[in-house]
């Protein structure tokens, strides 16, 4: 993505606290993994955000395309027979 | 791309902005927003760290070690938002060494404000209480900005800086009540640093040549103006309350406006600050230009040791 003549850039995502998913927050760059880690540390976990960290080059995340956004999740928007909302439960029926 | 292409772009664009719906680093951007963005997000990273120098200045003369460890932090999180803001700016495609190069030969800005000297250790109160606060006024708008890695750079940084413009106004206040050398203290450099501070919003509207085209994208929600008056609103009272005295004969509470009236700005200093010619211009950028030199051979070294670990493992 970028030209820079210096460290690769990685991806880094924040598990917040033990039972949460890893949730991305930003970048960074590092010569490797181990700096990688190290600089996520200090530079996105300064005030206690975080209990684990992920890094990941940045150049091996491949995104969807934004141009293709509605092919791909138009679909799902029109299949309201997914939801549980859709259905009729006639009155009196609980614990459904 | 055909014109017809490009204006029906651009009209989804400015449809999505209207709706409050954030531009991400895949969409389709009209050029002009991707390079103001680079533009004003770079300078932004840019005052983030030549912001750690006149700071980095009283570290080791802290007067005792709480008031150290402090310091410390606040100058490592001005380095953090540094990093969270060039981040951001990579992903509209910036170069983040291209982006250094540019503030290291004069063609990128940084907030004039920096380039004032921090004389005394009432410098570091002042500067916490009204650079970081000016800042701050700027920034919150910013959480709601158009794009969204910027504005969720600015959620981190908004989060960060409320603590550097308490410790700045703490300081302030032990001096202020401290004794009448003490006090002097304080009072001189909020002398100092007050019309800088006004300065930091930028020129008037009338003369502001982005803010427009910026408001119309959701860059910017407030004009300079606006926020100049927030922020002497809020200020001039903390003054008062501490026993200090904001350095203008012309403050005055304005009924009608709900706000204070305040004297005329020295435009003149302002542009002879931005154009190079500040008090400590030359200091800043030829100590960033010295750290990347002097740099440069672990950034090469730690390269090299990670190329040479990968040839090993492939091998």
């Amino acid at each position: 993505m970028s030209k820079s003549k210096g460290w690769p850039l990685w991806e880094v995502f924040i598990r917040s606290k033990q039972g949460l998913n890893h949730k991305h927050v930003g970048s960074l760059r590092a010569s490797d993994a181990t700096m990688a880690i190290k600089n996520a540390r200090d530079v996105y976990t300064r005030r206690a955000e975080g209990i684990s960290i992920w890094v990941v080059p940045s150049n091996n995340i491949t995104a969807s395309d934004p141009n293709n956004e509605d092919s791909l999740f138009e679909p799902s928007q029109s299949k309201v027979y997914r939801h549980p909302t859709f259905y009729d439960v006639p009155d009196g029926i609980s614990h459904m | 791309m055909m014109d017809v292409d490009i204006q029906d772009l651009e009209k989804k664009f400015q449809d999505k902005i209207d709706q409050d719906i954030k531009i991400e680093p895949n969409d389709w951007m009209p050029d002009a927003y991707r390079k103001t963005l680079i533009r004003q997000i770079s300078q932004h990273a840019h005052s983030e760290v030549v912001g750690m120098l006149p700071e980095g200045n009283w570290i080791t003369r802290a007067p005792n070690l709480r008031r150290k460890a402090v310091l410390l932090a606040k100058v490592q999180d001005e380095a953090g938002h540094g990093l969270y803001l060039y981040s951001a700016a990579e992903t509209l495609g910036a170069d983040r060494e291209q982006t250094i190069d540019d503030l290291h030969s004069g063609k990128a800005k940084y907030s004039s404000i920096f380039n004032y000297p921090t004389l005394s250790w009432a410098d570091m109160g002042a500067i916490g209480w009204l650079v970081d606060g000016a800042a701050i006024m700027n920034q919150v708008p910013l959480c709601r900005c158009s794009y969204g890695p910027y504005a969720r750079a600015m959620i981190r940084v908004c989060k960060e800086e409320s603590f550097h413009q308490r410790q700045g106004f703490e300081i302030m206040t032990k001096l202020a009540s401290g004794t009448a050398e003490q006090k002097e203290m304080a009072q001189d450099a909020l002398n100092r640093f007050w019309w800088p501070a006004l300065m930091m919003f930028g020129p008037i509207d009338s003369d502001s040549s982005h803010t427009e085209q910026s408001m119309r994208w959701k860059i910017k929600r407030h004009t300079n103006d606006e926020l100049r008056q927030m922020f002497v609103d809020v200020t001039v009272p903390q003054a008062e309350s501490i026993g200090l005295t904001v350095p203008d004969q012309d403050i005055k509470w304005n009924k009608s406006k709900e706000g204070y009236d305040y004297g005329p700005i020295d435009w003149d200093e302002f542009w002879q600050v931005v154009g190079g010619n500040g008090p400590c211009n030359k200091e800043r950028v030829d100590a960033r230009r010295k750290a990347k030199e002097d740099g440069k051979w672990v950034v090469e070294a730690a390269m090299a040791f990670a190329d040479k670990r990968n040839a090993k493992k492939t091998a």
